[in-house]
């Protein structure tokens, strides 16, 4: 049996009718095409699926889409503008902070959301902020890089 | 010195903005009209006769569209080496590992496909099971494989010299046994795949693969197809490091559903699965016997390890020869012999990962190195020095350093980590230690014999004139290889980066043996430069002969042309190129001839303009059996310096920070080369400091998830200092060789021997848990206070 939903994803309005045993990460993923938000255990161990759900970091795998009505969620798709890429992708890029890439969406919004909170981060901020992304290919050096050149 | 535009440079990658914004697509991102979804029936059981399996039910349930069993798709054989091809899509008469395929569905939902296999009635004959290389071997131990008698899957036995006589000559003698545990390649993307068939019977396997034309030699060997039917497709993926270089059951069973359906059908490994299935590194077992004159001169190793292997074959052939052979260097070694076994069992098979084979192998031989150097009293730095190989120098087992800078990369981390002061003067838990270690840049052979070139690249100019679109069958897999092609190309042909466009990965493109054995910066990037100097030189053919000017008279740089003669008139053939280009935005008016010009003309002269490249070694190596296993037209080499603290209390071993000098030869790209090494590290440290996969006694695997199998996290991960030294690779293209895999090598001997360094306790048994360290502790108080 389906739930109509309504939410906002990076400032556009949904109302969608999910099943009651859909992920949150699945319905982003599968029914609404936005397949930036990377699915790497389903278990809620690697942060590959992370997005910004009423202004926290959360996986989105381990999150019902029936429990987002209502909410204010931010993906990757919604960081670049018209402009180009967010400040924190760009210094992604220049760092050289990304190889697979497919931890990077997670990684940029666990980013976000730790600048979103705290604009000045200690060495020991950026490593907790992003503790909850996995990434196998870097050694995190330079994605510690990129974040930093982004504190205020 | 070569002057050079483009590569040496730290130019952002060409991927990094797509994967930056979500917009890059991997397999899991991709749907197709239509289409289906698969599930695998796998084994519950390590060790079974399979009696029967009825499908009845399954195929009932709606949605259903296709149950596939090994009836129904054949038992053609394949694996990775022809020597060993003991796998089949699905199990025929027995299952041999907790996994093992028995059959496929394909529906119009994950949910029913799932059901489905649900439905599925197996009726087993449980058998005895074994999951020790202990109990494989044992004379009355159950046969995994008929025809692979007494469970070896492959032996190994070798001597170079005379080894007993060298260990006579010796004045010390030093013997260890070193122990792994199997390792998860923990990849982020699990595999997946999309096959589908059009309405001509041709076949598009789009998968998460290292290596498109394998999968597409084996998908066509096992449907029974002509390769020329079978196009593989290899969209951005989320690494492999190894264990995604050859075709896997999924992606045979998946094309077998599709055309079974005639319809796209999409599968996935679960996080689980990808345990399961496992082909990553082997746990091996070494001992190790090295001898050493008073002076430190090394005079002889004498090796034996046996490789935990699982069911199948997979890589364990080249693995096991790998564990033997790169032991020959990066020291000079008269004399050395090696026996090797692979063992199969009831677990699921290993494979390749990163630092195929030899990663263990040196973690033992370091840390021997280390005990020969503190009784002798020498630096364990100087005694590395003295017997460290040189630029030209053979090992014993004829393979060839035809750059080396070995000494170079010691003494960028001895001064890197300030050791002269810190070696020998740290206070009691806390320690230094390094390590060195080297790898091939490209297996000298093919993994099935043949006299294919291992990279073929075409570059095809824009017919405006503008573009040099780059067409490679190679794949990136995250390491950079795109945009180092991309930068060799362009490097090669004189334009900026900007003028290359590259597309990689689709075995249309022509042939490329994929990612693996750290190859393609090498090896592809051979056929790149050719490539794009045999566009070059047409280019310039039709312009000398339109301004009457031999071709060595001009060059191509920057997007310019550059003749000898300055005052050389090009009007005419700018207006030529100007009434072509009327109304265009981007008419040139330099002082210098344009590339876009140029290749305009040439156009116009020839019509479209492609260049062909390619490259193949030369044929390398001894003759005696197994030769081939370790030649490689050039070694990549390393050194490494770990900090440590370790808490005498507990056994907790912290790493504070590494020092790491790669020797790459010319580096493409900086900083994916700095990429490479710290990434390495990582992966070393985990395998070094807590990665196990944990098996019960029925052979399931207890950590099958990224919580409780440990990777190192953002927490963990130590500062690491890279630093890039530069040899000149006579064999590569631009003088560049490998840092994907040879910057493992000492990343786990570094951390023992700093490990002793601080708490005086050699550790032979990874990983370093705090149990097993604060045992090593124990012991040696033990021993002390009893002397």
């Amino acid at each position: 049996m389906k739930k109509i939903i309504n939410l906002t994803i990076n400032d556009q309005a949904y109302e969608i009718a999910v099943v009651p045993n859909k992920t949150l990460a699945d319905m982003l993923r599968y029914d609404l095409n936005l397949t930036g938000t990377k699915k790497g255990c389903d278990t809620g161990d690697c942060g590959a699926c992370t997005v910004i759900l009423n202004g926290d970091a959360v996986n989105s795998c381990l999150i019902l889409a029936v429990q987002t009505d209502g909410a204010v969620i931010e993906t990757i798709e919604g960081l670049a503008t018209d402009e180009g890429l967010h400040p924190i992708q760009e210094a992604f890029v220049e760092k050289g902070a990304i190889q697979c890439g497919f931890c990077s969406p997670g990684m940029i919004m666990s980013t976000k959301n730790l600048l979103d909170k705290n604009a000045n981060p200690t060495e020991e901020e950026i490593r907790e902020g992003i503790s909850g992304n996995l990434c196998r290919c870097t050694g995190y050096q330079k994605i510690f890089e990129a974040i930093d050149s982004q504190k205020s | 010195m070569k002057e050079f535009n483009t590569i040496r440079t730290r130019a952002n990658r060409l991927d990094s903005p797509d994967k930056a914004t979500g917009e890059a697509i991997y397999v899991d991102d991709i749907s197709k009209p239509g289409m289906l979804f698969g599930a695998l029936l796998q084994s519950p059981h390590a060790h079974a006769k399979v009696l029967s399996i009825d499908t009845t039910e399954a195929k009932k349930l709606p949605g259903v569209k296709a149950v596939l069993t090994s009836k129904d798709v054949g038992t053609i054989p394949y694996g990775v080496s022809p020597a060993r091809y003991d796998e089949t899509v699905f199990v025929t008469d027995k299952v041999r590992y907790v996994g093992d395929e028995i059959a496929a569905v394909a529906a119009t939902s994950l949910d029913i496909a799932l059901k489905a296999v649900e439905l599925i009635r197996v009726e087993y004959e449980i058998l005895p099971a074994v999951f020790t290389v202990e109990d494989a071997i044992k004379e009355d131990a159950p046969q995994i494989h008929e025809k692979y008698k007494g469970n070896l899957t492959a032996e190994v036995h070798q001597e170079f010299g005379d080894v007993e006589k060298g260990l006579k000559e010796s004045d010390i003698i030093k013997t260890t046994t070193v122990k792994n545990k199997r390792q998860d390649g923990a990849f982020l993307e699990m595999q997946g795949c999309i096959a589908e068939f059009d309405r001509r019977g041709n076949l598009t396997l789009t998968s998460g693969t290292q290596t498109p034309h394998y999968v597409q030699r084996t998908v066509a060997m096992v449907l029974g197809m002509d390769i020329g039917k079978v196009r593989v497709k290899k969209p951005y993926l989320g690494a492999g490091f190894g264990i995604k270089a050859a075709a896997n059951p999924m992606e045979l069973a998946c094309c077998f559903l599709a055309k079974e359906t005639n319809k796209p059908v999409k599968m996935n490994y679960t996080r689980e699965q990808v345990f399961m299935f496992c082909r990553a590194r082997h746990q091996f077992t070494h001992t190790i016997t090295t001898g050493a004159k008073k002076d430190g001169t090394l005079v002889a190793l004498k090796h034996e390890c046996t490789l935990d292997g699982g069911a199948y074959s997979s890589f364990g052939i080249a693995t096991v020869y790998y564990a033997g052979s790169l032991l020959a260097g990066p020291y000079k070694l008269p004399n050395m012999s090696y026996e090797g076994f692979r063992v199969y069992n009831n677990k699921p098979a290993c494979g390749a990962q990163r630092g195929h084979g030899a990663v263990i192998a040196r973690a033992a031989f370091e840390q021997q190195l280390d005990m020969i150097a503190e009784e002798l009293g020498i630096d364990p730095m100087e005694l590395r020095i003295k017997n460290m190989m040189s630029r030209g120098d053979t090992t014993c087992n004829d393979l060839n350093m035809s750059s080396f800078g070995m000494s170079e990369c010691i003494d960028a981390v001895r001064e890197g980590s300030d050791w002269d002061r810190k070696k020998g003067n740290m206070p009691i838990g806390k320690g230094i230690g390094m390590a060195c270690g080297f790898f091939v840049s490209g297996a000298g052979f093919p993994i099935y014999r043949s006299d294919t070139y291992h990279g073929t690249v075409m570059i095809k100019l824009t017919e405006d004139g503008g573009t040099a679109l780059v067409y490679t069958a190679s794949a990136e897999i995250g390491q950079g290889s795109d945009t180092a092609f991309a930068m060799i190309a362009a490097e090669a042909l004189g334009v900026p980066l900007s003028a290359i466009r590259l597309a990689s990965g689709d075995t249309d493109m022509g042939v490329d043996l994929g990612a693996y054995s750290s190859r393609q910066t090498l090896m592809t990037g051979h056929a790149t430069k050719d490539a794009a100097e045999h566009v070059k030189s047409q280019v310039l053919a039709v312009l000398a002969e339109k301004l009457d000017t031999p071709v060595e008279d001009m060059d191509i740089k920057n997007g310019f042309i550059e003749f000898k003669n300055q005052t050389l008139d090009f009007s005419e053939l700018r207006t030529t190129y100007i009434k072509e280009h009327r109304g265009w935005i981007d008419n040139p008016d330099s002082e210098k001839l344009t590339f876009n010009e140029a290749s305009r003309i040439a156009y116009l002269e020839k019509g479209t303009i492609v260049g062909t490249g390619k490259y193949k070694p030369v044929f390398l190596g001894g003759k005696y059996k197994g030769a081939a296993v370790g030649t490689s037209p050039a070694y990549g080499c390393s050194a490494q310096v770990a900090e440590v603290t370790v808490d005498m209390g507990t056994g907790q071993v912290i790493i504070d920070n590494v020092t790491d000098a790669h020797d790459c030869g010319k580096a493409i790209n900086m900083t994916s080369v700095e990429g490479q090494m710290e990434g390495s590290v990582s992966m070393g440290m985990g395998e070094a400091m807590h990665e196990e996969v944990i098996f019960d006694d029925k052979g399931n695997v207890l950590n099958n998830d990224l919580a409780e199998y440990k990777l190192v996290t953002a927490m963990d991960m130590p500062k690491v200092k890279s630093i890039v030294v530069e040899s000149d690779e006579p064999n590569g293209p631009f003088g560049a060789k490998e840092v994907g895999e040879g910057a493992i090598m000492p990343t786990i001997p570094a951390i023992l021997n700093a490990v002793y360094d601080a708490a005086g306790v050699r550790i032979y048994e990874l990983p370093l848990t705090p149990e097993r360290v604060y045992t090593a502790i124990q012991e040696y108080k033990e021993r002390k206070g009893a002397a």
